[in-house]
């Protein structure tokens, strides 16, 4: 499987490095999937075993985040090359959304 | 590359949805709009979070008395089943293989119905059992307005979907119609993503106080 390189140049050779490299990625995405499952359960088990509530709120967001994280990254390609704007567009909406959620559940009630 | 020539397996590009500039632009612009999405749904989340359980009296319900794990979880499984079904639907895309793709954005479509269904019961069940609406106190404004602006994006992404899929039946994948579909599972994964927010933020959190 050496000359399985994708600039080969032989178009059948690259055809098939191709089709693997989209099934590999494929393969990653179930496990993805089969983590971001997990990490539901988890959360709404944690929630069912009634552990305090000071454990219970970090502990779920957490788990979102990752899960968040997991999506946009693997399900949404922007591990890929060439997402350089798209991560610019989402971290920016990110920070803006942050503080405004900060604000609202800090200084609105003063 | 023209938008409508016709392709092999052999000859379909590695990036099929920005092959063309118009794709790029596309791809750009849909990125940026999620961006914007973002902020959206955060700014409603802000409001839920600081509205939540304001209620004018005690015969109002509060969270911890509407909420019912077992339903929010079925819902959580159909939405992040159907947002694994869009991958599959782009990894044939990216394969040339236009039936199968179709295939999968089928089940993607039924599991996105599955949830909606769950959604209108849930709605109907708070209205009908808890006297919960959208105009009983600053609560239940809050929280049919986040939970009902996603309800809204999960309508418009399965329209948008099952459009696609029927304008796009005879035609087969091309370079034309290749952005397209990549940026309706990009919309509907950005669904899944809020969901992800909204069933930890609204209803783990609320069931805890």
């Amino acid at each position: 499987m050496a000359n399985l390189h994708p600039n080969s140049g032989d178009p059948k050779v690259t055809y098939e490095y191709r089709r693997k490299k989209h099934a590999e990625e494929m393969r990653m995405q179930v496990i993805t999937f089969t983590m971001m499952i997990f990490f539901t359960v988890i959360a709404f088990a944690a929630v069912g075993a009634g552990f305090s509530k000071w454990f219970i709120v970090p502990f779920v967001l957490l788990l979102a985040v990752v899960q968040v994280i997991f999506q946009l990254y693997y399900f949404m390609h922007m591990s890929h090359k060439g997402h350089e704007a798209p991560q610019l567009f989402m971290y920016s909406g990110v920070i803006v959304g942050f503080v405004t959620i900060l604000a609202f559940v800090t200084i609105i009630w003063w | 590359m023209a938008a409508e020539q016709k392709f092999t397996p052999q000859t379909w590009p590695e990036s099929p949805e920005q092959a063309t500039l118009e794709g790029k632009n596309k791809f750009l612009g849909f990125w940026f709009f999620l961006g914007g999405e973002t902020v959206l749904f955060a700014s409603l989340f802000a409001t839920y979070l600081a509205l939540k359980d304001s209620v004018p009296s005690d015969t109002h319900a509060k969270a911890a008395d509407l909420f019912e794990l077992p339903l929010v979880f079925l819902m959580t499984m159909l939405l992040l089943t159907s947002s694994l079904t869009s991958v599959f639907a782009m990894y044939h895309m990216k394969n040339y293989n236009f039936k199968k793709m179709q295939q999968w954005l089928f089940i993607t479509v039924a599991l996105g119905l599955g949830f909606l269904g769950c959604e209108i019961y849930e709605f109907n069940h708070y209205y009908h059992e808890f006297e919960h609406k959208f105009t009983s106190s600053a609560f239940g404004s809050a929280f049919y307005t986040l939970v009902g602006f996603h309800g809204g994006h999960v309508v418009f992404g399965l329209s948008w979907i099952i459009a696609l899929m029927i304008r796009n039946a005879k035609r087969g994948l091309t370079l034309y119609n290749a952005p397209k579909f990549y940026l309706a599972s990009l919309y509907w994964h950005f669904i899944d993503v809020v969901w992800v927010f909204i069933f930890t933020v609204v209803y783990l959190m609320g069931m805890v106080g």
